[in-house]
This record gives C-alpha cells, sequence and structure tokens, in this order.
C-alpha cells in the first residue's frame, strides 16, 4: 500500500486511513437503504391485496438476469483486485474493463425494463408499489451510476498506466462499493420482484 | 488519498491567497469558515427570533426593522400569517443545523480535533474542505428559499407531513423542495465532517495517544459523528420520499393516495432525538475541557463519563415516539417510549454530577469561559429536568405542543450551543486568533445572555401550564390567553435585551481579532496538546509529532511544585 509508510510515521494503528474512510461512507449508505427498506417493508405489511396485484406486474425473469450480471460483476471485481495484489497489471485491466462493461449492461437492462414497464401504463403514479420500486431501484441505479464512473475513472488510470505505483489501492475502496451496491440489490430483488 | 496527503505535508511553496484562505485543506481555516458561517446564520437566526417575538406581543403591528421586507413577503413591517410561519420554521432549521452543529462540531471540532490527537492534519484534507464548502451551499439554498415565489418553508422545522407532502396546504411551492434540497446538502456535509472525525480520531493518534488518554472534546466529537451517522440515514430516505410526493406527485405521505403522514414523524423523530445529542454532546465536550483547567482539579470519573455518553447515544435510538404521545401513533406504545426516556436521563445525570464534582474542593477561576462553561451547566439542569416532563405521556399530553416544550428544549439547546459555545470560543480563541478576548466585555457578555435568556424562556414555561400554543400566530385571537398578553410582552422585551446583548459579543470579537492582548502560547496553563504549539500554528501543525505520556487533565499532582502537567512532557514543566 503505498504512501502507507508516510502515513504510519506518525500514526496510532496500522489501518490505513482511506479504507476506515470507506468503511464508515459504507455504515452511513447502510442507514440510508436500511431505513429505505424498513420504510417499505412497512407499507408492505400494512397494506393487503391491492399491493400484490400491483407487484405481480414486475418481471421476475428480468430481475433474475439482472442479479446475475451484478453478482458476476463483483466476481471480476474481486478477480481485479486479486490481480493487482498480484501485480498483474494486464489482468487487472481486464476484470476492471469486465466489470465497467457489466456495470453499463444493468443499467441498459434496467433502462429497457423501466421503459417497457412505462410502455404498459405502470409509472410512479400508479399505486404505492410502483413508487416504492421506481424510489427504490432509481436510487440504487444512481449509486451503480457513481460505481461506474468510479471504476471506468480507474480503468482509464489502468490503461494509460498511471493507476501504478500510487493509486492501485483504490481499486479496493472502489471494489467495496461496488459489493456494498450489489449488496443492495440482493435485498432489493426479492422484495420488489417477490413481493406478490 | 495518501498520495495527496504527501504533497500537502511536504509543502514549502507559498500558497496562493486562495488555496490558503478560501479553498484551504488545512483543518484549522476550515473550522474558522465553520465558525463564520455559524456566527452569520446565528445573526438571521437571531433576527427571525425577534421577529417573532414583536408579533407575539403586539400582534399584527409594524415590525421596527422590518419595514425592508417587500410585499407580498410582510407589509410595511406588519408580518402575515404565511411569514410568520416561514420564520419559525427557518429559525428552527437555521438554528439547530445551520449554526449548533457548524459551530459545535465543525468549528471547534474541525480545529480541535487533530491538534488534541497531535496530527498533521484530519485524515482527509480534501474531503474536509469539501464539507465546509457543501455547507456554504447549503446555507446558500436555505437563504435562497425565502427569496422563491411562495416564500420559505413554513411546515414547521419538523415538516410534518401531510403539511409538508403538497403545496396545497401551506402555499409553498419551491421554498420547501429548497428546504429539503438544503438540509440534504447539510447532511451530506456532516457525513463528509464525520467520516473525517471518526477515521483522523482512529487512525492518527500519536505515539502514546491511547483511546483513554484522549480529551473528552474528541470523544464527544467521535459519539456525536456514530449517532448522526447512524440515526440520519432512513431520514434521508424519508426526505427523498417527501420530495417525490412534492415534485413528481407521489402519495407515500399523502392519506388520499394510501400513504402514511404518521411515518414521517417516526423517521423525523428517529434522526430528531439522536440529532439533539449530536449538538449537545460537543458542547459538553467543551465543558469537559473547561471546568478541569479552571478548577486546577482533574475531570471527576473520565472514564464513567465516556461510557454515560455512550449509553446514552445508544439510549437515543429508543425514545423518538415521545415526541409522538398526542399524534394519533398506537397509544400502547406511549408507555414503553415513556420508560426509555426517563432511563435515558440517567446517564446525563451522572455527566452533570461528574462536572459539580469535577468543581468540588478545586481552586476555581471565575474567568470568561469558566463563567460561560458554569451557565451552561445550571441553565441545561432547568433543561434537562423539564424534559422528563415531556416525556412521560400523562404530563406531556397536558403540555404537548404548548410553549412549555417550547421553552424546554430552549434551556436545552441554547446553553448548549450557545452558553457553550461561547464558552469555547472565548477559551480557543488564543489558540484560533493569537490574541486574548476582553475579560470585562466577555463578562458583561455572559451576564447579559444568561439573565436575559432566563428571563426570556421561564416565564415561556408559565406560558405553555397556561395552555399558550407554540406556532400560534396571534394569541389575542383566544380570550383565554388574554390575560397572559403581558408575559409575553416581558418575554419580548427580555429576547431584546438578549439579542442586544450580542452585540457586546460581535465587538468583543472583532475588536480582539486584531487588537486584543497577544496571547501566549499556553494562557490558561492547560495540559491538552493544542497548547503546546504556538500562534501561528504551522498547515502541518507540529514541527516533530508529540509523543504523549499523560492523560489530558492532570492538574495538581500531588508532589508536583507546578498545578498542571501537560500531555507531551514526561517530566513536570520546569517553568513552574
Ligand atoms: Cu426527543
Amino acid at each position: 500500500m503505498s504512501g502507507a509508510t508516510t502515513v504510519s510515521e506518525y500514526q496510532a494503528t496500522h489501518t490505513v486511513p482511506g479504507r476506515m474512510g470507506i468503511w464508515w461512507f459504507l455504515a452511513s449508505e447502510i442507514m440510508v437503504f436500511g431505513g429505505f427498506l424498513a420504510i417499505y417493508i412497512l407499507y408492505r405489511m400494512a397494506s393487503g391485496g391491492a399491493w400484490a396485484e400491483m407487484a405481480n406486474h414486475v418481471s421476475a425473469p428480468i430481475g433474475t438476469f439482472n442479479t446475475i450480471i451484478l453478482l458476476t460483476s463483483s466476481l471480476t471485481m474481486v478477480k481485479a483486485f486479486e490481480a493487482i495484489d498480484n501485480e498483474k497489471r494486464k489482468q487487472a485491466t481486464n476484470f476492471l474493463l469486465i466489470t465497467v462493461i457489466l456495470g453499463l449492461a444493468f443499467l441498459g437492462v434496467k433502462a429497457f425494463e423501466y421503459s417497457s414497464e412505462i410502455a404498459l401504463g405502470f409509472t410512479p403514479l400508479s399505486g404505492t408499489f410502483w413508487a416504492f420500486y421506481y424510489a427504490l431501484t432509481g436510487l440504487h441505479g444512481l449509486h451503480i451510476v457513481a460505481g461506474v464512473i468510479f471504476n471506468a475513472s480507474l480503468l482509464v488510470m489502468a490503461m494509460k498506466g498511471t493507476l501504478w505505483p500510487n493509486t492501485q489501492h483504490r481499486v479496493e475502496y472502489a471494489g467495496l462499493y461496488w459489493h456494498f451496491v450489489d449488496i443492495v440489490w440482493i435485498f432489493l430483488f426479492p422484495l420488489l420482484y417477490l413481493s406478490y | 488519498m495518501t498520495e495527496q496527503k504527501n504533497a500537502e505535508n511536504g509543502h514549502s511553496e507559498e500558497l496562493s491567497f486562495w488555496r490558503k484562505y478560501v479553498f484551504s485543506t488545512d483543518h484549522k481555516v476550515v473550522g474558522k469558515q465553520y465558525l463564520f458561517i455559524a456566527l452569520f446564520m446565528a445573526i438571521l437566526g437571531g433576527v427571525m427570533a425577534y421577529y417573532m417575538r414583536w408579533q407575539l406581543a403586539w400582534p399584527e403591528t409594524a415590525v421596527p426593522g422590518a419595514g425592508w421586507i417587500p410585499e407580498p413577503t410582510a407589509f410595511g413591517g406588519i408580518i402575515p400569517p404565511e411569514f410568520y410561519n416561514a420564520l419559525t420554521t427557518m429559525h428552527g432549521t437555521i438554528m439547530v443545523f445551520f449554526v449548533g452543529m457548524p459551530f459545535l462540531l465543525g468549528a471547534f471540532g474541525n480545529f480541535l480535533l487533530p491538534l488534541m490527537i497531535g496530527a498533521k492534519d484530519m485524515a482527509f484534507p480534501r474531503l474536509n474542505m469539501m464539507s465546509v464548502w457543501t455547507l456554504f451551499l447549503a446555507s446558500l439554498v436555505m437563504i435562497a428559499s425565502f427569496f422563491v415565489e411562495g416564500g420559505a418553508a413554513s411546515a414547521g422545522w419538523t415538516g410534518y407531513a401531510p403539511l409538508s407532502a403538497d403545496p396545497i396546504h401551506t402555499g409553498v411551492t419551491w421554498g420547501l423542495n429548497l428546504w429539503i434540497l438544503g438540509l440534504a446538502l447539510e447532511f451530506t456535509s456532516f457525513l463528509m465532517g464525520g467520516i473525517n472525525f471518526l477515521t483522523t480520531t482512529i487512525t492518527m493518534r500519536a505515539p502514546g495517544m491511547t483511546m483513554y488518554r484522549l480529551p473528552l472534546m474528541v470523544w464527544m466529537q467521535i459519539t456525536a459523528a456514530v449517532i448522526f451517522m447512524l440515526s440520519v440515514g432512513p431520514l434521508i430516505a424519508g426526505a427523498i420520499l417527501l420530495l417525490l410526493d412534492r415534485t413528481v406527485g407521489t402519495g407515500f405521505f399523502i392519506p388520499e393516495l394510501g400513504g402514511d403522514p404518521l411515518l414521517w414523524q417516526h423517521l423525523f423523530w428517529f434522526f430528531g432525538h439522536p440529532e439533539v445529542y449530536v449538538v449537545l454532546l460537543p458542547g459538553f465536550g467543551a465543558i469537559m475541557e473547561i471546568l478541569p483547567v479552571f478548577s486546577r482539579k482533574p475531570i471527576f470519573a473520565y472514564k464513567t463519563i465516556i461510557w454515560s455518553t455512550i449509553i446514552a447515544g445508544a439510549l437515543s435510538f429508543l425514545v423518538w415516539a415521545h415526541h409522538m404521545f398526542v399524534s394519533g401513533m398506537d397509544p400502547r406504545l406511549a408507555m414503553p417510549f415513556s420508560i426509555t426516556t426517563i432511563l435515558i436521563s440517567v446517564p446525563f445525570a451522572v455527566v452533570i454530577f461528574a462536572f459539580m464534582a469535577t468543581l468540588w474542593g478545586g481552586s476555581i477561576r471565575f474567568t470568561t469561559p469558566m463563567l460561560f462553561a458554569l451557565g451552561t451547566v445550571m441553565t441545561f439542569i432547568v433543561g434537562g429536568a423539564t424534559g422528563i416532563f415531556n416525556g412521560s405521556a400523562p404530563v406531556d399530553i397536558f403540555i404537548h405542543d404548548t410553549h412549555f416544550v417550547v421553552a424546554h428544549f430552549h434551556f436545552t439547546l441554547f446553553p448548549d450551543v450557545f452558553l457553550g459555545g461561547f464558552a469555547a470560543l472565548y477559551f480557543w480563541f488564543p489558540k484560533m486568533f493569537g490574541r486574548m478576548m476582553n475579560e470585562t466585555l466577555g463578562k458583561i457578555h455572559f451576564w447579559v445572555t444568561t439573565i436575559a435568556f432566563n428571563a426570556v424562556f421561564i416565564p415561556m414555561f408559565v406560558l405553555g401550564l397556561g395552555g399558550s400554543m407554540r406556532r400560534v400566530y396571534n394569541p389575542l385571537q383566544y380570550d383565554f390567553l388574554k390575560p397572559m398578553q403581558g408575559i409575553n410582552e416581558f418575554i419580548t422585551y427580555a429576547a431584546i435585551v438578549l439579542l442586544l446583548g450580542q452585540f457586546i459579543f460581535m465587538f468583543n470579537f472583532f475588536w480582539s481579532m486584531f487588537k486584543g492582548k497577544k496571547a501566549e502560547r499556553n494562557p490558561w496553563n492547560a495540559t491538552t496538546l493544542e497548547w503546546s504549539v504556538s500562534y501561528p500554528i504551522p498547515h502541518d501543525n507540529f514541527a516533530t509529532i508529540p509523543t504523549v505520556y499523560h492523560g489530558p487533565y492532570e492538574y495538581s499532582l500531588p508532589g508536583n511544585k507546578s498545578d498542571w502537567q501537560p500531555q507531551h512532557e514526561e517530566n513536570e514543566p520546569v517553568s513552574g
């Protein structure tokens, strides 16, 4: 971990500040999504059959497909980090590229899904379930967008070769964030697609 | 982040004016920027309080000094009900989020935390700079909301739905959207700050600075950061939903559309109660530094204080529904939330007793910071004790939404933010600006502020017990309130004295900054690390990182000739 030596000259612990900062950031994100999901579950429990009727119209196959895309991208992100750790630059660059492509694929599928739902008349104003559906997947989607931008910036640096020797540890931070967004989706998928 | 830190630590080149004073990554400059934002916003909040008080004492007469406000916000200085509602809303929002937090966490947290733990800067200096500029932007958004069509938010500082969820109720359109946006930016700013505080404290303490050697100010700052981080998330989610209700037309909080307005109250107070501790703890942290210095005694029960505040912080997540006893929630919840509320007073009572025990038998020096610190404790006790009234459902049902509640929370937040904040400012001013503030003016400021404050809010308890509703526009509309109008007038006179008294402070603050007596390195003979560096403190604080040998409050040690033992000196100081 470059830079760590200068920091540790006066450091009390050996934890790298960047990594700890990411963890605190994720802790606050957990509270945002945790609160959001708690609200959603409260509404779901308080509502009756109308909800099930609405929730029946989301496409579980598309959701499943997107889940697989996102899980795969988490795996390639781990591979990228592993390659960084083993000083395999070419391999790291390739895995970053696949991760970015999979992130974009997720967004593409999601956009297709939105447009087909809107075409069928299911908008955020079509009832409480749909309002939640768009709010939750929208917020999650924005997190994916942020993640793709961050990952892509690392990819560009990796391709130019400027990622080394000072900034490669950012792949680890990007990975932690990317896994978090992935885990949020793991909660969203059954709650939204299988809630009837 | 590390590579940029190296560049910054190894700075020898002259920084431009902009990088040095405006877009600075130096935690000390950032802290001062927070300070100025807080003081500026405090003036705004104070002026709003004055307009409201005038309206309550002499309803629907022209307010002197409000003639400049254009129609239709006000009419020749006469404040209409819509503007009055905006004033109550924005006064609360500004004082809690744009004064309390920037003053106590932003200014003193940033300025002191790296110095107190013996670090060269925050862990993420650029994030730190971003946090203060995000707050600056948030402040601009809040101020701008007064100037948009329909005026500023007027659904109360709590923004209760459905009042806030649909513009038809208040007539406020963009004002409330900007209110949500401004709060969102403010939350972001303090989340960034909190990440920095926590990471810095955990990873960058000087050698020998164990967690149990940290000054209590640092403990209070990081406890507040954790509480904020864990409580604000659900409200952010709720705020997104509220904004969707207002802009897209969803009905999350609108009953006609299948929504649940009560949920907003749950989300708001799940955050709102912990939030008062976010503001409270750093103010108490300042007191915890000041009491030992001017008693020349170690603080009483150091570890008990730490654990009491952590327990109180944890309990603060379990008390929120005490704000909702008359809201229509399930009445079976009243009992458990009354019990947790009464329980939470126990750790705070422990802290207050620790303060008193610190003073016991000490050789007390009544300097200005000490006066303000003692004033904080004395007035806070009233606020804390009346909180037990509000927190017990049977009593609360009688006094809910009356001026009793308003008096109560002003008795908790005012001593903490202003008396505690002033204590901190008078105390650390020499370290921030290299000069001493004038003691005589400081003492006059203290007595005017404390006496006027009590004259405002003690009668307000009486008003509340008499049934006077908070947020009421014109008390003379109600026959049963007419006999108490004299109290309202008295309160307004006292409030004007309270506000005018702050001119003493403002004069002292700016005059001392340029003309005050030059401060010595350690004017109060204090032990903590920030007093080991001389003004002006360089960007990287310590030429060599100090080694810490002692706890933070080693005063009047038996066998020592001098009555203080700096944390970074192995043996007692020679210049005793
Ligand atoms: Cu409360």
